[in-house]
């Protein structure tokens, strides 16, 4: 009984230890950045008319706006297509690369890419180390749910339901807020919510619509319902201080709504997962 | 504390530590219960009964469970037999199952342990072939299966972690959940403890059974 007792308080003591000093700042980003490198200069008009070609970072797995397609390796999407817009009006060859979530900013500090478009959503705390186009998409979290499910139209009929997401995302809180009374069913990835819905072990899988899209497209019998009912920006990145770029960027793609290349790129990208009308939203 | 996260997650890891404690106190209750059938089966039974649940002991000790946890909930779910879509139920079930089969040899090793020429004198004796089991198979055979069965329910209650892959909200899941809200691994040590609180316990019960049944025997 001693020893138990002994064996207790010693691990009782390893807990306070540790929790003790309270870890830095919870909302900071997990893992360690090292240290930015910053390279000089930013890109200009003219720069990558030098270069010869225009470099932009996108998705390599979001279905819809930067997907690298398996049969032809292709990279396909809306993103990808605006960035290809770009390069033409700048008389430039696109070239694309893969930029996950954690690479955005550093190829841009680093001057790996000229621009970044890759479902980059626009804060405040990305303003401060770099610059944004005006918004080309508002994103929102929506439900999906199957196509002959009635029942769910909206945020607050998931009260009562079994709704699936990611744990510990921003999409479980706000359905945690939004709708109380739902059951919520947390995976790792949003893969195995999506075959939760597939084999009726949910009713609902509920994100970023634009992760959505990509279970749409491995399980045809479902769609969204309703409105999204969140809303993030997303927008070009570039390196701070690229005045020029984001001049030439920004009328690209308001000529781009002009004479209709907008909604054309928007229908053959996006158009078969989402109901909203192809629109690019106004500049700030 | 009055801090409302602190609050609300405490009250996320007592829900996932019930869980845990009723998902390992079912699935002990329900093993036994598969494992004695099983292997009364396994000795008594005639060849196919004996080849079935030989199948079945050597099936399930001999897959992980993890793949079976996820075999089972997808198994059950509503698009397939629609038996439960709740992950908690397919987890008691898969443990049960899992389980029962390790307590199926337990049992049987606990039967065989007997010399069956105690029954040939028994019935000699006088005492009718389920007495004979009754008053003296059974009272040797329990002191050769309780410290095995004491391991296996440690096991078990570990074993319980594996349901947080198919999303039953028992304790390691209610740890990744904090964690990713609030960025801090403590969780994980809470949970450890967790843990630890419901093994030590019968650690303790296990070896004090075993000191006293080796005295008796």
């Amino acid at each position: 009984m001693k020893r138990i007792a002994t064996m207790l308080g010693l691990a009782l003591a390893l807990a306070a230890c540790t929790s003790g000093p309270g870890g830095g700042s919870p909302a900071g980003p997990a893992g360690g950045s090292p240290t930015p490198l910053i390279v000089e200069g930013v890109s200009t008009p003219q720069s990558i008319k030098d270069k010869g070609k225009l470099t932009c970072g996108v998705k390599f797995d979001v279905v819809g706006f930067g997907f690298r397609n398996p049969t032809n390796s292709q990279i396909e999407g809306f993103d990808a297509d605006i960035c290809r817009e770009i390069a033409k009006e700048l008389g430039v060859e696109a070239e694309l690369i893969e930029a996950v979530s954690a690479n955005r900013i550093p190829f841009l500090n680093e001057r790996r890419a000229d621009l970044i478009i890759s479902t980059f959503t626009i804060n405040d705390e990305r303003k401060t180390q770099i610059d944004f186009s005006r918004p080309y998409y508002i994103a929102g979290q929506s439900i999906l749910a199957k196509i002959d499910n009635t029942e769910i139209n909206s945020i607050e009929d998931l009260n009562g339901k079994n709704v699936c997401s990611a744990e510990g995302s921003t999409s479980e809180t706000n359905v945690r807020e939004k709708a109380p009374e739902a059951e919520l069913v947390l995976f790792k990835t949003y893969t195995e919510a999506g075959q939760a819905l597939n084999d009726g072990r949910c009713d609902a899988v509920s994100t970023d619509d634009v992760i959505l899209f990509g279970l749409i497209d491995a399980y045809p019998d479902t769609e969204l319902k309703g409105e999204p009912f969140t809303t993030e920006e997303y927008g070009i990145g570039m390196k701070k201080g690229s005045t020029e770029l984001k001049a030439l960027v920004d009328q690209v793609l308001a000529d781009m709504e002009e004479d209709g290349r907008f909604a054309q790129l928007w229908e053959k990208n996006i158009g078969e997962y989402t109901t909203k009308e192809p629109e690019l939203p106004p500049a700030p | 504390m009055g801090f409302p996260v602190f609050d609300e997650n405490a009250h996320l890891f007592g829900q996932g530590y019930l869980t845990t404690v009723v998902l390992s106190a079912g699935a002990l209750a329900l093993s036994l219960v598969i494992g004695t059938v099983v292997a009364s089966a396994r000795v008594w039974g005639g060849p196919i009964v004996q080849s079935f649940s030989r199948a079945y002991v050597e099936f399930f000790r001999n897959t992980p469970l993890l793949v079976q946890l996820l075999f089972i909930a997808v198994l059950l779910a509503p698009r397939n037999l629609n038996v439960t879509r709740e992950p908690i139920v397919a987890a008691l079930i898969g443990l049960s199952i899992y389980t029962g089969a390790y307590v199926t040899e337990v049992v049987r090793s606990g039967i065989l342990s007997v010399d069956p020429r105690q029954i040939e004198a028994a019935r000699s004796l006088g005492l009718s072939q389920v007495e004979a089991l009754r008053f003296v198979v059974l009272p040797q055979a329990v002191r050769t299966v309780i410290p095995p069965l004491g391991n296996l329910s440690i096991a078990l209650v570990k074993n319980t972690a594996i349901a947080s892959g198919i999303a039953a909200t028992e304790l390691l899941k209610v740890a990744g959940i904090i964690e990713s809200r609030t960025g801090l691994f403590t969780p994980y040590i809470a949970v450890l403890v967790a843990y630890w609180t419901l093994t030590l316990p019968l650690a303790w019960v296990v070896s004090r059974l075993e000191r006293r049944l080796a005295f008796a025997r």
